[in-house]
């Protein structure tokens, strides 16, 4: 998935949610990031502008960038920019310059954030999907298929589903289109052909699609943007496919699409308005959105937290926590250990020493970690993203029996119980033979 | 009677469309093959085809669940299903050898099923 | 740690070879170091039968195959590591290895064997579009998860791609009781033998499809169904042709890729075509003393021809290391081009001073032919013109040049391979 934190200039009309979160956001990051142990880089960002007579386009976004209070832009001439990246297209006229734009795994970031809420208390139900929701008594009764919960107040951040939630209880009404977003992810082979997140100016042509490295070092190129109905429609298309070569490659002529591991879709919650919808409904103070959070979304999310957080402090009349644990550890990485230290830990703890995913070359010692820790992995999409078990370009073929049987073992579970990424996602179905071992 | 059947040649990658006529289950001709090998194998594969089985059998006790298992020699064709249910039903116990006989003359055909690999037993 | 003469990277088909020739020449510093629990490599898995005629004359299934030689092996008393995986390989020959039991080690060999196989594409590198569920392996995956591990990924089968293992898997799936309903191959000839066609498909009437390939993939959570249509000679899906098979299982059979990360990290020269190591008549890298042979070199359709290439390989290791490690490069070294319809060879140079009595030379081409002819030139001269009834893609061809023959030529310096019609 795309971790891109903007440096926000673009869309976002001065003095909307979007351009407020996205600063605050953006400032947040660096902090955020430090505390909960997560890679992040300010690796800056270009917007292209490959037209000489849209170059007035530019100088609006810088204009509106300073005006929403963004940092360090400047505006560079083609050659300028081919000289910081030199596989960007000769037909580049000019370019806007973000340099606080940066990069982050958007996996970890959640995970991270979780895993926090989780050891401050915070309880988590997977696999729970909220039927009906009423007000009864003073409380909201939420019907799930996994019982009934009872609470003083409720956020919705139900993401696509947030204007079925938000609609049960508000007369004014909101509606949200999933806009389909796919992507490629190509090879780490690919990686350092870009530096910077590469945006091309959109134009009346339309948008176009980013290339930008990854925080791991892969390079991304996306997204399309396409209103669909099906709130589960996450399958890309040939389309998608055809239109992501095509528009990034006007950028970055040579590009090697060939070299694609992956290619997945997202949707983003857009709202008709394209704004955040940020607080409580009219008829109810107790119910509160955080709906039509798209781009920048990501980049939001911390400033989303701390407004939404704080006005339930000041409705709920809350005290700061006193035990209030502030900083996370991510996973052990023996990569970034000197041998010394390495066979130091792998004496203490021998899973260390044992190679699972030969690719990414993740320790069978992270994924034991990825399990047992707060909110741990329970599936092998859920030790992927926390480790990267099964990321890399082999795509899991060879660690995936592997990652499968350290799952098995942990969580106790048999193989065939296992699943890619919960529900109805098992890997495996029955022993061969028709019967099972004594 | 005079019969017709149709076969593929394995012999290379050109796969030769074979045309073989039977009579009262004699071959009387073999027609599209581009070699004499294509000749060959189709008088035996149309009179006998025979397939050596692989699969594996169930294990107790071993470093590995299953242990790996062929037809000592190749079987006729039409007992492949049979001497699959041979397979099913066993159960070997480790440690198991390689060559090691795990079914004695499967589905009647007096050939026997032997494991392919060896299993050490585990503690 | 203790040192070593030789480092053998991998414990497959190759490795194995590689040592038992290196300790044959006469080599007792050898050293294999594999990432599996057991040597033998994806043979373990192969559990069909049909290799060995070549080497053995007798047909054997995988597992019997790597049992001959891990057998040497161990009469041998050549040293091998298990769970153990090479992280790095230095230019100067130092080989970074880790494992529980040692933690990370370095080992500075004086030759290298590079014998790490390959691996499967992955349905990422094809970009099918679709959902991203449950249940699409890669062949080879699918055959782990059956034969060693004894579980069925599921019951209706789809399989993308006739490699040889997506037949070998066809026929095994439904050995086991599941329904292959299709197999698509996007190609207009299936890159797998006959005899699997026959055997694997034919036997139990499952469908080829050829220049076919998957469409769309149903199902969130778990794969559903697939969508299949024909495509045209530009490899595009035809709009119309589309058919929809429901299926619990995607099985993908849709080539090879030499696993030559180490390689690359050492510097060593790729070929753009076999994505393996560039190498000389002894089967050496750019890097003197790095030496690659099996999969990892080229992937090959007949593990006889690895063994035969890693016997080659470990032999001249040993002798690498017997002359001092010598890093002299030919005085004269013959180029070997590929061309009209040959797409690589293996070797790409051959030293005459260095080469064997008879040196196998082993390309692939990229198209059927039927009754062309192949050709050999000593620069601008035809040497040899050999007529076949069939050369395709998927069967690796070889011919032979003589040491003697080409002594007789002591100024020349490109022999070309090409496939003539006349």
């Amino acid at each position: 998935m795309l971790g891109h934190i903007q440096s926000e200039f673009r869309y976002y009309s001065c003095g909307s949610m979007m351009a407020k979160m996205n600063v605050r956001g953006n400032e947040m990051m660096d902090d955020l990031c430090r505390d909960l142990d997560i890679p992040f880089r300010r690796n800056g960002s270009f917007v292209v502008c490959l037209d000489e007579n849209e170059k007035a386009g530019i100088q609006a976004l810088y204009d509106r960038g300073v005006k929403n209070g963004v940092p360090d832009m400047e505006i560079l001439s083609g050659d300028e920019a081919r000289k910081l990246e030199p596989n960007l297209t000769p037909d580049a006229v000019c370019v806007l310059y973000a340099k606080t734009a940066g990069i982050i795994c958007p996996f970890k970031l959640n995970i991270a954030m979780a895993e926090n809420a989780n050891v401050n208390g915070v309880d988590f139900r997977f696999n729970t999907r909220v039927e009906t929701l009423k007000k009864e008594d003073g409380f909201w009764k939420l019907r799930t298929n996994n019982g009934e919960y009872k609470a003083r107040y409720v956020v919705n951040a139900a993401g696509v589903y947030a204007d079925v939630f938000h609609n049960m209880v508000s007369k004014k009404k909101i509606h949200i289109t999933p806009r389909k977003g796919e992507y490629n992810l190509l090879d780490r082979n690919a990686g350092g052909i870009v530096e910077r997140t590469i945006f091309q100016q959109p134009t009346k042509y339309g948008k176009g699609v980013l290339v930008a490295p990854t925080i791991h070092g892969n390079v991304i190129v996306g997204p399309t943007a396409t209103d669909i109905e099906n709130k589960e429609g996450v399958n890309t298309t040939q389309e998608g496919i055809d239109e992501l070569t095509q528009k990034a490659t006007r950028c970055v002529p040579n590009l090697p699409m060939r070299q694609v591991i992956t290619a997945f879709a997202g949707l983003r919650a857009h709202e008709d308005h394209h704004e955040f919808v940020l607080g409580p409904v009219e008829e109810d103070e107790t119910f509160i959105d955080c709906a039509g959070i798209e781009s920048p979304g990501l980049t939001s999310s911390p400033a989303i937290g701390e407004y939404i957080g704080n006005m339930m402090r000041d409705m709920m009349h809350l005290q700061n926590k006193e035990n209030w644990i502030a900083t996370r550890k991510d996973i052990l990485k023996p990569s970034e250990l000197s041998i010394e230290e390495r066979n130091e830990l792998i004496k203490k703890e021998p899973a260390y020493g044992q190679i699972i995913c030969r690719c990414e070359s993740v320790t069978e010692g992270e994924i034991i970690d990825a399990i047992r820790r707060p909110l741990g992995a329970r599936s092998l999409d859920g030790v992927k993203r926390r480790t990267r078990a099964g990321m890399g370009r082999c795509q899991a073929g060879f660690c995936s029996p592997k990652v499968m049987e350290i799952l098995s073992r942990e969580l106790g579970l048999p193989l065939d119980e296992i699943t890619k990424s919960g529900g109805e996602s098992k890997i495996v179905f029955e022993r061969t033979k028709g019967l099972e071992d004594k | 009677m005079i019969e017709k059947k149709e076969l593929t040649c394995i012999n290379c990658p050109m796969g030769c469309a074979l045309s073989v006529e039977l009579e009262d289950g004699v071959v009387k001709s073999v027609t599209g093959n581009t070699c004499p090998r294509g000749d060959a194998y189709a008088r035996t594969e149309v009179v006998n085809p025979v397939r050596t089985v692989t699969s594996t059998c169930i294990v107790e006790g071993g470093d590995k669940p299953r242990v790996s298992v062929k037809t000592a020699s190749p079987i006729p064709k039409g007992k492949i299903d049979e001497v699959m249910k041979d397979i099913n039903a066993v159960r070997a116990e480790a440690p198991v050898k390689i060559g090691d006989v795990l079914i004695k003359n499967t589905a009647g055909t007096g050939v026997d099923v032997i494991a392919t690999r060896n299993i050490e037993k585990i503690a | 740690m203790k040192n070593y003469d030789i480092v053998i990277v991998g414990g497959g088909p190759a490795g194995l070879a590689a040592a038992v020739a290196a300790k044959k020449a006469g080599n007792d510093s050898i050293l294999i170091l594999e990432r599996d629990k057991e040597l033998g490599g994806i043979l373990n898995q192969c559990i069909h039968n049909g290799f060995g005629l070549h080497t053995f004359k007798e047909e054997l299934t995988g597992p019997e195959y790597a049992w001959r030689f891990i057998q040497q092996v161990l009469d041998l008393g050549i040293e091998y590591k298990l769970n153990t995986m090479v992280m790095d390989i230095a230019p100067d020959r130092t080989v970074t290895a880790m494992n529980k039991e040692d933690g990370m080690f370095q080992i500075p060999a004086k030759a290298v064997i590079l014998a790490m196989g390959c691996r499967e594409r992955p349905r990422g590198a094809l970009n099918t579009p679709g959902y991203r569920p449950a249940g699409i392996f890669s062949a080879g995956t699918a055959q782990r998860l059956v034969n060693i591990e004894g579980y069925m990924p599921g019951r209706e089968v789809v399989i993308l791609g006739s490699g040889d293992i997506g037949l070998i898997m066809a026929r095994r799936m439904t050995l086991e009781g599941a329904k292959v309903k299709v197999v698509a191959e996007v190609m207009p000839y299936s890159g797998g033998l006959k005899r699997n066609i026959v055997q694997c498909l034919d036997d139990f009437g499952i469908p080829l499809k050829l220049s076919h390939t998957v469409v769309d993939i149903e199902g969130k959570e778990h794969i559903k169904a697939v969508t299949i249509a024909e495509v045209g000679p530009d490899r595009k899906p035809i709009p119309g042709t589309e058919e929809r098979y429901t299926c619990d299982t995607l099985l993908l059979s849709v080539g090879l890729i030499p696993e030559n990360e180490l390689s690359q990290k050492a510097g060593v020269e790729m070929s753009r075509i076999t994505n393996g190591p560039v190498v000389n008549e002894s089967l050496e890298t750019n890097i003197p003393g790095v030496f690659a042979c099996g999969n990892v070199l080229h992937v090959h359709d007949l593990v006889d021809y690895v063994s035969e290439e890693a016997t080659r390989a470990g032999a001249n290791a040993a002798a690498f290391v017997a002359d001092g490690c010598k890093e002299e490069k030919p005085a004269h070294p013959i180029t070997l081009h590929a061309t009209d319809g040959v797409r690589y060879t293996v070797p790409s140079t051959i030293d005459t001073d260095r080469m064997t009595d008879q040196l196998t030379v082993r390309f692939r081409v990229g198209a059927i032919y039927k009754n062309a002819y192949v050709s050999i030139y000593y620069g601008d001269e035809r040497v040899r013109h050999t007529q076949k009834r069939i050369i395709a893609p998927g069967e690796m061809e070889q011919v032979i040049l003589l040491k003697d023959d080409l002594k007789k030529h002591p100024d020349l310096s490109d022999i070309t391979i090409k496939i003539e019609n006349e």
